[in-house]
Order: structure tokens, then sequence, then C-alpha cells
């Protein structure tokens, strides 16, 4: 596959040592002659030296028969131009990187009406991990597809559990919540179970719910006995802002941040009325005691400064918080975990991994086949399809308990207006809805492949 | 210094010479030449070295620049060191000096030979001979990146040691499609001038190798008369023609493959390349015209002589040896001034003296009013001051070498004009030089000191100089892994 990388910062080189260990023809510009040089030496990849939103510097890389276009520099409106120029000049599908808040609304606008294939919001989508990792014990495995709206949990089934030997179909009755069980793992075999499915103990089961009902349902299993409550956040930045404002959203938390720069407090305390805001040096010691550090169930360093953040959140853990969060942006991560830390987020890596998904999906979906997105999940053994629905498709307006299904194959969420739905028996799939299928079986190109 | 990952690239470079070898193999069986055995034993020496070579497991697979450059120049020495057994196994050539020297400048594409009498050597070994131009011409390391597929080799450190020029540039974001690109290229070029001599009534063993000679821009011919030998206008021409268009960058080509016209007609190299072959034609036509009497006989000789030296190819129609001073002089200055970057071609490269000529330009000015900033360009775009300072840097290195290899071999006591350009026609991978190294003479009458001299300068022309000088830094031996 060509791919044109614009802008080789952080993401963009990240972006550049795995596509082109996988064999994509990978062109490389940026302004800086010499980080383009040192890209060339290292990888087997072009550069063109030049403005990325320049048409004659796209031109030259080739951009008409590129099939994907990543702007990742640091300038958002440069992102968006160059994408827009590159999706007339030819090129199939344009990745942007748009970071400020202030653009965020406008994403679904990007999509449908400017054709950008995805934003990537590297603060957003590291916030979105830090939140999984804030909302769930240690102990629960969290895969995400589906451009990071759906999560697949990964629960483990002993023998005093009381899913042990339950019938599917029971669930609900029992707990009075609806998930979707979307995969079981017995010993070495997958299994897609029908509602008449028994689970034994022993068995590691994927769930899938929206995120609220999936705690609910943890809570319930009483797997989620640590309940994380208090939360001190460092550092207001546009990260800071994110987790707070997804975690404010969920509801249940008491959000604290601590940042130095008064202005910014005061916009903080404007746009997130929910949190606590805190006027001072996260980095010091007695404002951290004196503003509770000890009595908190969580501790998510995300400064500008990667060392202080590693050293805040092991100071932390000294302290007795269970959950201890670091941004590092630079600072490898093999480095870290020689020291012992392990809860570390680089929001350039997560931005680099999901356009690396993106490309891995792409990839599979091939030509002829209407399959949009796929995703590998359960360690390789699941595939997770995504479809468009357009007016011809036959089963349109029929309930779901109505439609036969093939053996190992169901439908695990209906994307509508860019919002997931986790359908019951009588949802109905409508015209430009996405289905989401999960299925054992391989190479399913069509929508009609998956029906009886 | 990753020891083991440069024995391992250098094995697999000899396993390559070793396929290669099977040409001439092939060539002694259609010749029933009885030389079946020599290229037996030297494919099996080959195979056994390269193997062996290729044993060490590489703990890490990362090279650098060091490792890059000791492997363009270690693998050169070693393929010339088993290329030149065939000449010693078959008694072609008794000495292993010679037969090396004839080797490197075989794979340097220099073309300047020891041999007294060319055309009694079996038609197998002239056919390697000859040969070895044609892989030497595009480069071993680039062909063995053409064939197969490295996904994990940072390869562009290699690719940069072994490709000609100031600058190295990729076609496609691929290195082995890039080196396949070339090699296409290059082969579809070659086949055109075999099949354009044989239309020209030339017998086919003598096409196919005049082909390679050409195509490798190296210059040895299977006649001791070189091309005069053949009196053939029209093959003059071919040969001319062609000796012009393996001058010139690759990169060109594949511009005009992919219909991008316009850059090719903005390349200031290749109009430059083109100016001076049409002056250099224009002057030594007005030089010699009182010698030779006929406009037509000027013109053959001048365009012949001047395309064969300034593409250092080094084919013969007229013993220039025998022509005026000026003519003479001005062949040596083609001579330092080389080909276009990224051709078959030696030299210093006429893009490498274009960014010399216009930052000395500079330079003067500067001298003039030195607060005044100025920028070198070439083709529009700026060139990076570390270019600009790399070449400058080459040509003293260059002008260095020139002069220590002449000193040592004057202790050979030969005259000075022979001392000279021995060295500047070997350096330059042009082939002959003047006074006893002329035209019509030959290198067989150096001692075998001055005759490992010229084929180290030979091996420090074809590779750019920085190979193998780092070579004898011990920095470049310290182990890092």
């Amino acid at each position: 596959m060509k791919i044109i990388i614009v802008g080789d910062g952080k993401v963009g080189a990240t972006l550049v040592e795995h596509l082109s260990l996988e064999g994509h023809d990978i062109i490389v510009i940026d302004k800086n002659q010499k980080v383009i040089e040192q890209m060339v030496n290292s990888y087997d990849v072009m550069g063109v030296c030049g403005n990325g939103a320049s048409y004659e510097v796209q031109l030259e890389a080739g951009v008409s028969d590129a099939q994907l276009f990543v702007a990742a520099t640091s300038s958002d409106e440069l992102n968006i131009l160059s994408c827009l120029m590159a999706k007339k000049a030819g090129a199939e599908h344009t990745i942007a990187r748009v970071r400020n808040p202030d653009y965020l609304k406008q994403v679904p606008f990007f999509k449908d009406e400017l054709g950008l294939s995805m934003i990537v919001n590297p603060e957003l989508d590291a916030a979105n991990e830090i939140a999984k990792v804030l909302r769930f014990p240690n102990a629960i495995n969290i895969e995400t597809f589906y451009r990071g709206l759906v999560d697949l949990a990964e629960v483990k089934i002993d023998a005093n559990n009381p899913l042990c030997d339950m019938q599917l179909t029971d669930i609900f009755d029992k707990f009075n919540v609806r998930i979707l069980v979307c995969a079981v793992q017995r010993k070495d075999e997958v299994i897609i179970p029908h509602g008449d499915f028994i689970l034994k103990a022993g068995d590691r089961i994927h769930i899938t719910a929206p995120r609220g009902v999936l705690v609910n349902f943890m809570k319930k299993l009483k797997i989620y006995k640590h309940r994380t409550k208090d939360i001190m956040i460092t550092g207001g930045g546009k990260m800071g802002y994110y987790l707070a404002r997804q975690l404010c959203e969920t509801g249940g938390y008491n959000v604290k941040i601590i940042e130095n720069d008064m202005k910014r407090c005061e916009h903080l305390c404007e746009i997130l009325p929910d949190a606590d805001i805190i006027f001072g040096d996260g980095t010091d010691r007695a404002v951290l005691l004196e503003q509770g550090l000890e009595g908190q169930d969580a501790f998510v360093a995300l400064t500008t400064i990667d060392e202080e953040n590693i050293i805040s959140a092991m100071y932390a853990n000294s302290l007795g918080i269970s959950k201890t969060v670091a941004k590092v942006n630079r600072v490898s991560y093999q480095v870290l975990e020689s020291i012992g830390m392990d809860s570390a987020f680089s929001s350039k890596a997560i931005a680099a991994n999901r356009i690396i998904a993106f490309v891995r999906a792409l990839e599979n979906s091939g030509e002829e086949s209407s399959v949009q997105t796929l995703y590998k999940l359960v360690g390789g053994q699941v595939e997770a399809l995504e479809f468009n629905i357009n007016a011809d498709f036959s089963e349109i307006g029929v309930p779901l308990k109505d439609i036969k299904l093939k053996e190992d194959t169901l439908i695990a969420c209906i994307i509508r207006n860019h919002k997931v739905i986790y359908p019951g028996g009588n949802d109905c799939i409508e015209k430009d809805d996405s289905l989401v299928v999960v299925t054992k079986r391989n190479h399913i190109s069509s929508i009609n492949e998956i029906f009886e | 210094m990753n020891y083991k990952m440069v024995s391992k690239t250098v094995g697999r470079l000899l396993q390559a010479e070793a396929l290669l070898l099977l040409l001439p193999m092939a060539v002694s069986i259609y010749f029933k030449e009885n030389l079946l055995y020599v290229y037996g034993i030297v494919i099996a020496l080959v195979l056994l070295a390269g193997s062996l070579l290729t044993l060490p497991k590489p703990k890490k697979r990362t090279i650098y620049a060091r490792e890059g450059f000791a492997i363009v120049s270690l693998s050169w020495i070693l393929m010339s060191f088993f290329g030149a057994l065939p000449f010693v196994f078959s008694g072609a050539i008794p000495s292993f000096v010679d037969a090396f020297f004839e080797t490197v400048s075989g794979f340097t594409t220099t073309g300047a030979s020891i041999l007294n009498s060319i055309e009694t050597l079996p038609k197998s070994i002239l056919f390697w001979r000859s040969f070895t131009h044609w892989i030497g011409g595009m480069g071993v390391i680039v062909f063995v990146l053409a064939i197969l597929p490295q996904k994990d080799m940072q390869s562009m450190h290699i690719l940069r040691a072994e490709v000609p020029g100031p600058t190295v540039g990729k076609l496609v974001s691929k290195t082995t499609v890039t080196a396949r690109i070339l090699y296409i290229i290059y082969g579809v070029l070659t086949v055109a001038e075999i099949i354009a001599l044989l239309c020209c009534e030339m017998p086919l063993y003598d096409s196919v190798t005049t082909a390679f000679a050409t195509a490798g821009t190296g210059g040895f011919s299977v006649k001791n008369a070189s091309i005069a030998a053949y009196n053939n206008l029209g093959a003059e021409v071919v040969i001319s023609l062609f000796m012009l268009l393996f001058g010139i960058n690759f990169n060109l080509f594949y511009l005009l493959l992919i219909k991008q016209f316009k850059r090719v007609f903005k390349s200031e190299e290749l109009w430059t390349y083109l100016a001076v072959i049409g002056v250099s034609v224009l002057l030594i036509i007005f030089n010699i015209y009182p010698m030779v009497e006929t406009l037509g006989t000027a013109l053959r000789q001048a365009g012949f002589q001047v395309i064969s030296i300034i593409t250092t190819t080094g084919f013969v129609t007229a013993d220039f040896g025998q022509w005026p001073a000026m003519s003479q002089m001005v062949l040596v200055v083609l001579m330092f001034l080389g080909a276009c970057a990224g051709s078959t071609g030696g030299g210093l490269k006429v893009g490498r003296m274009i960014i010399l000529v216009k930052a000395a330009f500079r330079e003067l000015r500067r001298a003039i009013n030195p607060n005044r900033v100025k920028a070198i360009k070439l083709d529009g775009a700026v060139i990076e001051k570390d270019v600009v300072i790399t070449t400058s840097t080459y040509f003293v290195i260059y002008m260095f070498i020139i002069g220590i290899s002449a000193l040592i071999l004057t202790i050979d006591n030969f005259d000075f004009t022979t001392t000279v350009t021995a060295v500047v026609t070997c350096i330059n991978n042009v082939g002959p030089g003047l006074a006893a190294v002329g035209p019509v003479e030959n290198f067989a009458d150096f001692s075998n000191f001055s005759k490992l001299v010229l084929s180290a300068n030979m091996l420090i022309g074809r590779l750019e100089i920085f190979p193998i000088i780092i070579l004898f830094m011990r920095s470049t031996w310290k182990k890092t892994s």
C-alpha cells in the first residue's frame, strides 16, 4: 500500500517504523532536511523535503495514486489543509491529526462533509486509554475496537463466580443488565456462543456493552471491588482536560486538577464545572500532600515534563496509591519497565497505534469486499468486521430476532449517526447503518455471507 | 562495528559472484574450450568463502554508515581477489598481481590493461573480462539488493556507498524496487546496444562484449587495437551514442519513463555535460584538423574520443597520444570531470564540479562583499551547506591521493607524463593515459608494487574515496556490538 506521511515528529516516526516493516511503500514529507535524511537512513522509505500542504510537494511525493495520506504535523490547520488537498489530488484515504479541543465537535463534519477518513487526536485518545485504566480493575483486560468506540472486556470465570454454569439468556434476568457475550475461550478453543450456551468454570468470556453498563455488570459480579473514586490529576493541559471531562461525564468521580498557570486554571473552571481546579505546582510534594494525595484512589501525572511525571508517579506509588499513571512522551518504555513503571502512556504512541490499526483494517478490506474495517480480537482468533448497509440490503426493517445468522457469527453492534447501539432482539437494521459483526469465519467479504 | 552483519553481507555478495561466474562458464562450454575445471574450482572456492562468511549469526541486525562503507569496500576487494582467479588458473595471466590489476580494472570499469596480446586469450576468459565491467558498472550490491528482498536491512547506507555522486536519491520508496528499476534500465539499454551493434554487422560475441564494456563505461575490448580494429563507422556512432547515454544520471531515464519530462529538461547537470562535450569536440576538431586533413575524419575521431574519455569508458579509435598538446590537455581535463552523478561513469562527476565551481564563485564574491549571503542552487533547489562542505572535502582528499600516488609511482622512474596520467586515468576509471600508458600502450611495464597502488587508486575512484579510506581508520574497527 502506498502511504504518504507528512510531518516526521513522534507520531510520524512511530508510523514509519511500524509500517515500513510491514512492507508498505512509504513516502515521508517534512520541512527539515536533516529529519528526512535520518529517516531514509534508518528505514526503507523515500523522503521528500518541503511543505506538506504544498500542491507541488504532494505531487512530487506521488499523492495521486496514494492509498493513504496521513498529516501528523504539529499544526492542526496545516494537517486539515493538506488532507483536503490530498483528497482532491487523488489520495484514497486521508487521516489528519487534530488536537485543538475547539475542533472536537466538528469531527463528524470533517468526516462527512470534508471527506477525511479519520481524525486522530492523540491527547483525546490517550485520555480515553487512561480513563479505561481508571474505570476497570487491573485484573480485567480490555481490548478496544471499532475506532476506539467499542470495548471488549475479558473476564475469567472461576468456580465461585455467579456466572458459572449459567445459560447466557439467563444473565439478563439475573443481573438485570444487557450485555453481549461475543466470544468464549474454553481451553484452546474459541466459541462464538448462542443464547443457549452454558458457561463453565475456567472459561474466559469476552463481553461488550456500553461503558456504564459494563462497569455496572462488573460491580454485580463482585470483581469490581476497589472502586476508584477520588482522582488527582497534575497538569491541566489538553490531555488533562479531556480526561477530566470524560470522568465527569461518566459521573461518580471526584476529580481534582492541579495546574500551575492561573489563566489556564480560570479557563478550566469555565469548561469543567464539575472538577476541582487547584492553582499550584503539581510537582511540589507539599502541595500534593496538602491537597490530600494520600487519600486519593488514583494519581495521574500529565505535566509537560516526562521526568517530573515519572518521579511524581513513583512518589504517589510509594504512598500506597494503587493506581498511578504517568504521561511519558520521549523516554522509551523499556527503560521505564526496568525501573518498575508500568502505567506510562505516550499520547503519540497511542495515536500512531490507531493509525496503524486503520492501515491494517484497510489492507484487509480489499477492493471487492464491502468490509470497511477489520479488527482481530481475542489473540487474532476472532474477527470484528464492519459493513456499510446500503438501500438494497434485503433485511432492512426486519427485527434482529427474526434474522438467521450463520454459525459462529453474531452482530455485536450497530453504528447509527456515529453513535454505537448495542441492539436487542427487537432492534432493526436501517439504511446507512454500519454493522459490526463478530465472527470466527475467515474471508468474509460481503454482508450477505453472514446470513443463512 | 557490527562484525557479524558485515561478514554476513559480504558472504552473500560473494555467493552472488559465484552465480555470475556461471555465465563465462557457459561461454567456455559453448566455445568448447576445455576450461570447465577452471571455472568449477573458482566457483567452488567463492561459494566456500561466501558460505564461511555467512556462518556467524548476527545478534543485532542494525547497521550504520560505517558498516555500510566497510561492507562495500571489503566486498569489492574480495570480489576482485576471487574474480582474478580464472585468469590465473587458466594460465591467461600467470602472475596473480597482474590478474588482480586486470580484475580491479574490470570491476571498477577502468579498462586499463596489462595484456600485450589480447586476441590470443580464450574467448570465455575475455568474456569474463568484459562481463566484470557490466557487473561493476551498476554495482554488485545494487544487483544483490535488486534480486534479494531484504526487509530489515538499512540498505540505504550500502546503496549510498556504492552509487556514485554527491547525493543519492531513491526513485521509489523501497530500496529493493529502486535497485530493480536501475537494473532494468541498465539491462534494457545494454540489450538495445547489442542489437544495434549486430545491425552494424559486428559479430555477436564482439557485440556482446563491447556492449558490456560500454554499459559499465569500462573500455575493455576483445581486440588489441580496441574499437579502431573494426574500422566500422556505424558501430562507432552506435557506441558513441550509448557511451553518452550510460554517462547520464539513471534517475533521468526513470523520470522519462514516468513522463516527468519537465524535470529532465531542468537538469543542470545534463545540460552542462552535453555543453562540455560539444565545446571539447569543437576545440579538438579545430586542433587536429591540420593533422587528419579531412573535416569528416576530424569529427569522427574527436567526437568518439571526447565521449569515450568524458564518460570514462576509454575505448580508442585514434591514437590521441599523437595529437597536439592542446587536444591532449582537453582530454586530461575531461578525465577529471567524468560523467554525470548516478551514471555508470567515473571521474569527479559533472554534478560535483558544478557545486565546486558555484561554491568557488560564491567565495570570490564574498571576498569583495563579506556580508553577502547567497545560497548555492542546483536544478532550482538550494544545496545543503553540508553537501557543499563534503564536496569540497572530497575534492581536497581526491587531489591529495593523486599527488601521493604519483609520488609513490616515481620509484618506477617513468617520465612525468606517464606517471601522472597513469594515476589520473586509474583514479578516474578511464583506462588509457598518455605517453607510456597511452591509448596504444598498456600498464604491463609497471612493477608489481605500482600495479597494486594503481589497483587501490581504481577502487578509491570507483567507490568515491570514503569507503576505502575508512578501512584504514582505527575508530572504524572499534567493537560496538
